[in-house]
């Protein structure tokens, strides 16, 4: 069994997911200042005052930026927890505040637990006793919800396929720890080179599994869709027509149903073409409509190439079908090189054909047929961090250091998948050890 | 007749020789009772010292003030360091020893302290008054008074001997066992259980053809365990390696229906990764042939320790079995192997100075506590004679930490998770695996040795002198560059890659395959720098090599220990903590964690339990 220790930082949204102009997520530790100043360009985090607020931008890694935040700093002891604890108030996504949580686990944050940010206030002497076992109980009764959830949300076996996992790298851990312990006596070696095949194979697995999560949170938070287009292109007719019909589009997958189109009142042109813009930024996928009738491919070309955002995939729409059925069979250009959807939002005609490109869109081009997702943010960092650790395993390989530094990342992967399954490890090494080979003199 | 001591150890085998002369040199007035005056520091089972994981614990004893890497030095008959191709955590020292020497130096050793007295006798109970031992009563109905006692029973409690269908009271060879102790604590309140474990037959070496076996000799350049300056070995004697074979397999079945491994006649658990030779020929029906380390059991002796050959089966059949190995052919045997049941008690019941939960200043150390190995009792005998010496002066007691010793994950996993089997040390036990090498055990412990009284101001001057070597060696390195054409020329030989621009030593040696020598005779500047003690440039080419690995560990010490720093007050009512699972309680309530961190490390406790736990001493 494992503890997270509490002196990381940790890291949870402190607002409710869908809807609100902001969000907010709330960082406490040690480290919280230093970590959001290590990605928040404005001014230097480091040197200012407890409760102050600060106007700038979140970058990722390569210097994207995520999003335009203010900042709230509180110098620990002066905060809730009586760490040190910055809250970062964004724009309300849920795609957003995915991309911010995503990098500060990168960076070295760990999801907050359920009433986390009150444990640690209680333990820094924030409560009274009562107070205390009202925590108490809440952690207790989480345990038991989260297990169950978190069994729920293991849809397609991935905890078997976790298990299984695991399994074999305890044997390549046993075969390694076989030829530390044992190595006078007459035990085989561990063959490197299938080592690494092995190593490749469930790096591999963790992979597509930590990738699932993209899917699992899709269906957990949706993702965000612009429908833009020109006045009058049917964007409003479209938003209906796809949310009368199926309010949730990728149910089949998931046991958890969501829309994963969130319904946006404020019709695009409404409001101005800056906001259109910016909403835009903020979205993972565009689906452009254009009316046949009005609108030339030329000029759908040209809106589109100013709309578009990297990394963004792209559904081009074209309307009104039934004013003018046989501009199916005109030869239209490929939009970046993607097929354009001829469709009547107003008949509800080839809405089908649209759901499974947004779904495909959605999910990315991930192997779907086992059906793995992982959803639990939990066990997305554990996939994270074993991912990290088999990456270093592949590299000591590579540089043939000798076992007991690779037996340091085998126990670090086994260890963060230990926290999905919950199981120990070096009992199991052992035990494994005893059962399979013949040593002892 | 007697006076009354501070200190009584019961059993004079690795475990308390070591108490003996650790209570002793601390200033306790010490008696050491054994049913045999001629067998002290005995080797009952192989004649060595050391091997993966052992090989450090005899360091960090020597590092602490014990004698047992004193006692090896002294009597060893070959050095080898084992796991060389390996990284420095893994390199373990192992010794073979000649037993008789090495049990006279024992014994010369402990009558050179006039703190401790002896007497020859069965100790067949314990004096208690209102749950507190007070001395002993022996088998000649002496009552001897003291402010502490210290088991280390070995396998004598009740000791039960099997060969074959044949089955006597005793406690090793042609030795009786001891009765009443078990029966006495089992009334107290204490839980009890039975171990096995084994030893192969003894060979009149004078029988045996040595030509068609391998032989595993010593290594060149012998080190040794002790920091001291016992002198290294400058002659060694080898092992010789043979195997077995399906002929011989055969004939061991034949006794398989008289085994009392199979027909059920021991109960007691034995080692896995110590089995007999039938169980692996049982177990592993597919593998060939096994393994045979024939070992000498002296200098001038003649008698041969089979390694690998650890049997209980009927004397005849262990004869006509080894007959058939290469090299056993003619061979005469001393005595047969044989399987010994024994009483332990599980090691939950104990705190982590090895003191008695229900009876205070009562201590166990070694085979009563379910471990195997001399040098995993050699290390609980020496940290029970602390502490016991400790009670006795109503000091603080003595604790090592799993993150500074491999006695502290030796002794927190006994009494945290107790144990099934016999316990032998693995360094996959220890989570912290690199930290604990045998290079650093002085530097790790000698300063705590030193504190307790144990470790001369002669010595901590040595480790403060390494220490500050090896610090001030590495900053040299960091400083001392040099030049591509200094250096290419040898790297292509090594079939290294070449650099292109003035470089550091200190980066250099970071590469794998490049050493020392590689530098050695460029110039002047980098000789300079390298002409210190071999200790000193041993360690600092190890802290530089493997820098960031270390780092990495102790960065999880640090976050683990946040855990160990929360302490669970004694009196802490489990059962009023409403919130806790169920079987997280009844772990709890029989273990009675000291720390949150060692609550943590019990099975059955779940992260939740932690939570909570953390909560409630918090109030």
């Amino acid at each position: 069994m494992s503890v997270n220790s509490i002196d990381d930082t940790i890291i949870a949204p402190a607002t409710a997911p869908g809807k609100g102009a902001i969000a907010v997520l709330r960082l406490s530790g040690k480290k919280a200042i230093e970590l959001v100043a290590s990605v928040f360009h404005g001014k230097n985090l480091l040197q200012q005052n407890t409760h102050t607020l600060h106007f700038g931008t979140l970058r990722d890694e390569q210097g994207m930026v995520l999003d335009e935040v203010v900042v709230s700093l509180f110098i620990a002891p002066q905060s809730f927890t009586k760490e040190n604890v910055v809250e970062i108030s964004c724009h309300g996504s849920d795609y957003i505040v995915r991309k911010i949580m995503e990098l500060f686990i990168r960076k070295g944050a760990r999801t907050a637990k359920p009433g986390e940010f009150t444990l640690r206030a209680f333990l820094n002497g924030r409560f009274d006793l009562s107070q205390a076992e009202a925590v108490a109980d809440l952690i207790a009764a989480d345990s038991e919800a989260s297990h169950k959830t978190a069994m729920k949300q293991m849809r397609g076996g991935v905890s078997e396929e976790i298990k299984k996992l695991r399994e074999e790298l305890i044997n390549f851990a046993s075969l390694i720890e076989l030829e530390l312990d044992f190595s006078e006596e007459d035990v085989e070696f561990a063959d490197r080179s299938q080592l690494e095949a092995l190593v490749q194979r469930i790096r591999q697995y963790v992979y597509t599994l930590s990738n699932s999560f993209h899917l699992g949170n899709a269906i957990k938070t949706g993702v965000n869709t612009v429908i833009a287009g020109r006045p009058n292109a049917g964007k409003s007719t479209l938003l209906n027509a796809l949310l009368n019909e199926e309010r949730a589009i990728v149910s089949e997958i998931a046991g958890t149903t969501r829309d994963t189109i969130e319904e946006s009142s404020d019709a695009i042109e409404a409001i101005g073409v800056q906001k259109t813009y910016e909403k835009i930024k903020t979205s993972s996928i565009l689906v452009y409509v254009f009316d046949v009738e009005q609108t030339s491919s030329d000029e759908a070309q040209a809106d589109i190439l100013k709309l578009m955002q990297q990394g963004m995939s792209l559904v081009v729409v074209a309307n009104k079908l039934d004013l003018k059925p046989d501009y199916r069979d005109q030869v239209l250009p490929h939009f970046m090189n993607d097929p354009v959807l001829y469709l009547s939002a107003k008949n509800k005609e080839h809405l089908e054909e649209l759901k499974n490109t947004l779904y495909q869109c959605a999910v990315g081009q991930q192997n779907m047929e086992d059906n793995t997702v992982i959803t639990n943010t939990r066990h997305f960092e554990a996939l994270e961090q074993c991912y990290q650790a088999l990456d270093r395993i592949l590299s000591g390989l590579a540089q043939r250091i000798p076992g007991d530094l690779l037996a340091q990342d085998i126990r670090l992967a086994l260890y963060h998948l230990g926290l999905i399954t919950g199981e120990v490890t070096t009992d199991d090494l052992l035990g494994n050890i005893f059962s399979k080979f013949c040593i002892g003199k | 007749m007697f006076k009354d001591y501070d200190v009584i150890v019961v059993g004079a085998g690795h475990a308390g020789c070591e108490a003996a002369h650790a209570a002793a040199t601390l200033g306790s007035k010490v008696l050491l009772i054994t049913m045999d005056m001629g067998r002290i520091g005995q080797m009952s089972c192989n004649p060595a010292m050391g091997g993966v994981a052992k090989g450090q614990i005899v360091r960090e004893i020597d590092a602490l003030g014990g004698m047992s890497g004193i006692v090896t030095d002294k009597t060893m008959i070959q050095f080898r360091m084992l796991n060389r191709s390996k990284g420095p955590a893994m390199w373990s020292p192992r010794a073979q020893s000649d037993r008789w020497k090495f049990a006279e130096e024992w014994r010369l050793r402990l009558e050179a302290n006039t703190n401790i007295d002896f007497w020859q006798d069965m100790v067949a109970g314990l004096l208690i008054k209102d749950s507190r031992v007070i001395g002993v009563r022996t088998g000649l109905g002496m009552e001897i008074k003291a402010k502490a006692v210290v088991l280390t029973n070995g396998t004598f409690l009740n000791g039960l001997i099997h060969i074959g269908e044949k089955n006597f009271s005793g406690g090793r060879s042609a030795e009786k066992a001891a009765t009443g102790i078990t029966e006495q604590l089992i009334q107290l309140g204490f839980e009890a259980g039975r171990m096995k474990t084994g030893t192969p037959p003894r060979i009149d070496g004078r029988s045996l053809n040595y030509s068609v076996m391998e032989e595993q000799a010593g290594d060149e350049n012998p080190e040794k365990f002790s920091y001291t300056d016992t002198p290294p070995l400058t002659k060694q004697k080898p092992c010789y390696i043979t195997y077995t074979n399906q002929e011989v397999h055969e004939i061991l079945k034949t006794g398989f229906d008289k085994s009392p491994m199979f027909t059920g006649r021991i109960q007691g658990r034995g080692p896995r990764y110590c089995p007999s030779v039938e169980d692996k020929i049982n177990r592993f029906a597919d593998k060939e042939r096994h393994q045979i380390f024939v070992e000498p059991e002296g200098w001038d002796t003649i008698e041969i320790y089979v390694n690998g050959f650890s049997t209980s089966l009927p004397e005849e059949v262990q004869h006509k079995a080894l007959s058939k190995v290469p090299g056993f052919e003619n061979m005469r045997m001393f005595r047969p192997g044989y399987a010994i049941e024994y009483d332990y008690f599980p090691p939950t019941q104990l705190n982590h100075t090895l003191e008695t939960k229900l009876v205070s200043n009562l201590y166990f150390a070694g085979q009563i506590n379910g471990t195997t190995g001399y040098e995993e009792a050699a290390c609980q005998g020496l940290m029970a004679g602390i502490n016991a010496h400790l009670k006795a002066w109503e000091k603080d007691p003595f604790i090592l930490k799993r993150s500074e010793a491999y006695i502290g994950v030796l002794i927190d996993d006994l009494i945290t998770k107790g144990t099934e089997e016999p316990y032998r040390m693995f360094t996959s036990r220890a989570e912290y695996r690199l930290l604990l090498r045998q290079d650093n055990a002085d530097i790790r412990l000698t300063f705590l040795g030193h504190t307790l009284g144990l470790i001369n101001e002669e010595r901590q001057k040595k480790t403060s002198s390494k220490i500050n070597g090896y610090k001030e060696l590495i900053q040299q390195l960091k400083e001392v560059k040099v030049n591509p054409e200094e250096i290419n020329t040898r790297f292509e030989q090594k079939g290294l890659s070449p650099i292109r621009e003035k470089t550091a030593v200190s980066i250099l040696l970071k590469r794998p395959n490049v050493e020392v020598e590689d530098f050695l005779g460029i110039k002047e500047s980098i000789d300079i720098v390298f002409r210190k003690n071999k200790e000193v440039v041993e360690q600092a080419i190890i802290e530089i090599k493997y820098e960031d690995y270390f780092a990495k560990e102790l960065s999880m010490v640090e976050k683990m220990q946040s855990l160990d720093d929360y302490i669970l007050y004694e009196k802490l009512n489990y059962d009023s903590i409403q919130a806790l699972s169920t079987e997280g309680r009844e772990k709890l309530k029989k273990i009675r964690p000291k720390t949150l961190g060692q609550a943590s490390r019990i099975s059955g406790v779940s992260a939740s339990d932690i939570s909570i736990l953390l909560i409630h001493i918090n109030k």
